[in-house]
């Protein structure tokens, strides 16, 4: 089971990536789970800046903005 | 069939032809689309020289050279913000001594990648490498009032002269006021557990993208905001035709003309409670303008509202005291008014 964190303080940008990272893994047939971290100190404690964020099992892959469906598909087996 | 596919697939198999090819498009194009629309009004059935003639006309020429204008520096820019991630910002900035720092710092912010629901994180990440406070602050005013899509349409609404003023007296209130708040030596008044952060090393991370990555990105930011700005853009310019063709000049130029002391405060005063993205607000600069509003005016009024916000404030006191926040507002605020009468008063 993968574990997908969306980093980010609730903008639309990131409700959109996790949307999308959620699509992704349907479409494709794999579970995962996607946990939206919202605090800000817990955002920092991956030091990114620029949100949104994903961190897939406590690495962080992506940030600034929402990632491309293909970038999306690349993380998820 | 065959032609449709590669065309899509040409900017990553021959970036370089697709770039030359897309700019020589643009250009024909942008060159074109006044007789374009002088044509097209010629073919309606309305009067030539009358008022919706001269209306309509400027509608159809405005619309799409400004929405061009717009795709085309928009994917521009997209693209060099691809060079200028926030880690490598951060790692310019970072020990910078004050003065050289604000004036470096209020530059990045024109090409750094920034929305502001990002402001929070990218201010504690700058504090936590150790970027001083006053160098932070020139940043975070330049990077949401100084963007691309305000030059752009000032540009092609108002022309490069207006365009040029708004992009140095941006940077000129964000160096200046951030310089403010650093002499102040408000250090103390940031939030206790952002102080207590633990310092980090910045570093830029490698640079891995080649022109193929770069396109995508412009592309990225075209679909973006592109997209989503759109339609302020032809209500603005639909605002713009009403007023080219009927509404008397000089209607505004008693209440907002350069003549009055109190116009600029005014307009700083009513500007920060609206919140509203540089789109937004290029229709109502525009109906004022074409009034007979004085122009340092309506910049004065065009920054207040795209610099100081309430929600950008209540966001970022989860990070700053009440004191320091106030100051920013009114360091701000300050420099706005001076450059919104300083321009007044040469012009």
């Amino acid at each position: 089971m993968t574990h997908v964190k969306v980093l980010g303080s609730g903008c639309t940008n990131c409700k959109v990536t996790a949307q999308l990272i959620a699509d992704v893994a349907r479409a494709k047939g794999v579970a995962v789970t996607v946990e939206k971290v919202e605090d800000i100190r817990d955002i920092m404690a991956y030091g990114v800046m620029s949100t949104p964020g994903v961190v897939i099992d406590e690495r962080v892959v992506h940030m600034g903005g929402v990632p491309t469906r293909a970038k999306v598909e690349g993380w998820i087996d | 069939m065959n032609a449709v596919i590669a065309l899509q697939k040409m900017p990553h198999y021959r970036p370089r032809s697709f770039l030359a090819l897309s700019v020589v498009l643009w250009l024909v194009t942008y060159k074109s689309l006044a007789a374009l629309a002088e044509w097209i009004v010629s073919l309606l059935p309305v009067t030539a020289d009358s008022r919706l003639a001269g209306s309509i006309e400027f509608f159809l020429y405005d619309a799409p050279k400004v929405l061009l204008l717009l795709t085309g520096v928009v994917m521009v820019m997209g693209m060099v913000n691809s060079y200028f991630t926030a880690e490598r910002t951060r790692a310019l900035l970072a020990g910078r001594r004050e003065g050289v720092g604000n004036v470096l710092a209020a530059m990045l912010g024109v090409v750094t990648p920034f929305c502001s629901c990002s402001a929070v994180p990218l201010f504690i990440g700058f504090v936590q490498a150790g970027v001083p406070l006053g160098i932070t602050f020139s940043f975070l005013i330049a990077a949401p009032m100084v963007n691309e899509v305000a030059l752009t349409l000032l540009f092609g609404l108002f022309g490069l002269r207006v365009a040029s003023l708004y992009l140095g007296l941006g940077l000129a209130v964000a160096m200046l006021a951030g310089w403010v708040i650093g002499r102040a030596n408000m250090e103390s008044y940031l939030e206790d557990w952002v102080r207590e952060m633990p310092r980090v090393q910045a570093s830029a991370g490698k640079d891995e993208l080649v022109l193929a990555d770069r396109l995508d990105a412009g592309f990225a930011s075209v679909r973006e905001i592109v997209g989503k700005v759109w339609p302020y853009v032809l209500v603005g310019i639909s605002i713009g035709a009403v007023i080219h063709g009927y509404v008397p000049e000089n209607f505004m130029a008693r209440l907002m003309g350069g003549g009055s002391w109190w116009s600029v405060p005014l307009a700083v005063l009513i500007g920060v409670p609206m919140y509203t993205n540089a789109a937004g607000i290029i229709p109502i600069v525009e109906a004022l303008l074409s009034k007979g509003a004085a122009l340092g005016t309506v910049l004065a009024f065009m920054m207040s509202v795209i610099a100081l916000s309430l929600p950008e404030m209540i966001i970022l006191r989860k990070v700053l005291k009440v004191r320091l926040i106030a100051t920013f507002a009114a360091v701000v605020a300050s420099g706005i008014l001076l450059v919104g009468h300083l321009f007044n008063a040469v012009l």
